[in-house]
């Protein structure tokens, strides 16, 4: 084979690519196995069982911190999806106007706000008018961080629907709003579900916004109203502790928080698999 | 003849572009009328008005009447969907919706419009497939997707789409300028089938074809009808010398 210059330039690129693809996985995978290997061992049922011991106590779980991640993502989610969506909806479909483009703009500098400012937001609005940390302004405050890529993801996807698929079906006298529903947003389904699953799986791990919101708890959650532990906040109480076993117990919260974003992604993949390719 | 459309000085823009220029016609009623021209005369736009879909279009503006069964369609106290669902429509491109079997594609417009009954699906989806000339080809297949078909194929499953929520007159938008020749005469058999019982109107660049299938044919240019008349005094006898240079290809 003749080493010719294109042929060469050719070969360094294609390197080149390959070289940063490993460059970009490196850290991905030294994070998943140090997690493992310092996280496996103190996860058994006791430890996703079972409430926190006091420091010195053998055993002893995150238990809550694992209901409560689910509560304050689920109330996160609940506010979250449908305005993110509809948000989502109204920009792509009726959207081209003024607002519509300032809706847009703002969404997009939203996507880029620290998350600790979602935290003072829900500090704000919520704590300081209800007089108490609640795993609702730990919601909220998740919310905040999820409504602009949602209602991005989802303009973006419908977006991507051709204009001879809405044709067609308002050609058939199908009206407006049933073309929205039915036709655009199956056609867009698998784009908006990835952009909902990546918020989630964003937020799931935020810790910053739930500090001084949801605050923490040692118990089991007695409420929506109340403080609530979660996962990210109680991986960060343990670490910055002195002891060894809550260090190695903060491992462990932390492989289990990885493993449930996972399985989160996996379910969700599967149940929406495309019947049509 | 006994018109099914009545067209009265009808004028259409998008923004400040005016696309059609007072154009008065009639369409026969169980007739194939062409709409033929160069690109850009605005024959699409034309038939898109005819079923008020030019409107769906953001600063698109029409004006003039359209009169079907002596009642203008653009009267205020009609409801554009129930105009679209009496005058069918079959784009220039096929566009099966592509989360659908084929199944679901031919019932979509019944199903949208709240006819669940099982039975009255089934025998509307097969008949119009018939009608399509589609059922051979697909009818073990009806839970495929309506994409995996071959792009005539694709135009058919369209056609027996439109077929399938009843509509009088079924407007054709360059139906086969996408497809090869076999599919193409397959079309066109099929469209003199129908006009039995429709009223079709095709838009068409291919002059052949028009002279094949239309009964009527419109030579519309800039905006414009030039000329109007039976196909064979058009493309025989045109009473216009821009109609006879582009018939004969002096232009377009």
């Amino acid at each position: 084979m003749k080493w010719n210059k294109r042929r060469l330039i050719d070969r360094i690129m294609s390197i080149l690519t390959a070289a940063c693809v490993v460059i970009a996985i490196i850290p991905l995978l030294s994070i998943l196995y140090t997690v493992i290997i310092n996280g496996i061992s103190a996860i058994d049922l006791d430890f996703l069982t079972q409430l926190p011991k006091p420091v010195g106590e053998a055993g002893g779980g995150l238990g809550n911190a694992i209901q409560g991640t689910f509560i304050v993502v689920g109330i996160a989610c609940l506010i979250g999806l449908p305005v993110g969506i509809l948000s989502g909806i109204y920009l792509s479909e009726y959207g081209e106007n003024r607002f519509g483009r300032m809706v847009s703009f703002v969404a997009d500098v939203l996507t880029g706000t620290p998350s600790i400012v979602a935290g003072m937001f829900g500090y704000t609005f919520i704590v300081l008018y209800f007089g108490s940390f609640s795993a609702i302004a730990g919601g909220v405050a998740l919310s905040v961080l999820m409504i602009p890529v949602v209602t991005r993801t989802t303009e973006e996807s419908l977006k991507l629907v051709p204009a001879s698929i809405k044709e067609a079906s308002l050609a058939l006298g199908i009206p407006r709003w049933k073309t929205t529903l039915h036709i655009v947003l199956s056609t867009a389904r698998s784009g908006i579900i990835t952009g909902a699953l990546l918020a989630i799986a964003r937020i799931s791990g935020e810790t910053a916004p739930l500090l001084f919101t949801s605050f923490g708890n040692m118990f089991w959650a007695n409420g929506v109203d109340k403080p609530i532990s979660t996962l990210p906040v109680q991986i960060y109480t343990y670490a910055v502790t002195p002891f060894p076993d809550w260090h190695a117990k903060a491992w462990a919260g932390a492989l289990v928080l990885i493993i449930l974003i996972l399985i989160l992604n996996i379910s969700v993949r599967f149940a929406t698999r495309r019947k049509y390719g | 003849m006994q018109n099914k459309i009545t067209v009265e000085n009808l004028n259409a823009s998008f923004g400040a572009k005016q696309v059609l220029h007072d154009i008065n016609i009639g369409i026969e009623k169980n007739g194939i009328t062409a709409i033929i021209g160069p690109s850009g005369c605005g024959k699409s736009t034309f038939i898109r008005c005819l079923n008020r879909m030019h409107e769906v279009v953001s600063k698109a503006r029409v004006s003039g009447k359209v009169l079907v069964d002596g009642k203008d369609i653009y009267d205020s106290d009609i409801d554009p969907v129930d105009i679209r669902r009496r005058i069918g429509m079959v784009f220039q491109k096929p566009n099966p919706f592509p989360t659908m079997s084929i199944y679901d594609n031919v019932a979509a417009g019944l199903k949208l419009n709240g006819i669940n009954d099982k039975e009255i699906l089934d025998k509307t989806v097969e008949e119009s497939l018939k009608k399509a000339a589609l059922w051979d080809e697909v009818k073990n297949d009806l839970n495929k997707s309506g994409v995996s078909l071959s792009g005539g194929q694709q135009q058919r499953l369209c056609i027996a789409r439109a077929l399938a929520v009843e509509p009088e007159v079924i407007l054709f938008d360059e139906p086969c300028s996408a497809l090869d020749p076999i599919s193409t005469s397959k079309i066109e058999d099929l469209m003199t089938g129908l006009k039995e019982k429709y009223t079709l109107v095709i838009v068409t660049h291919n002059m052949q074809q028009a002279a094949r299938v239309s009964d009527y044919t419109a030579f519309f240019l800039y905006g414009k009808m030039i000329e109007f008349g039976e196909t064979n005094q058009i493309f025989k006898k045109p009473k216009e010398k821009s109609t006879e240079d582009y018939i004969v290809g002096r232009f377009g």
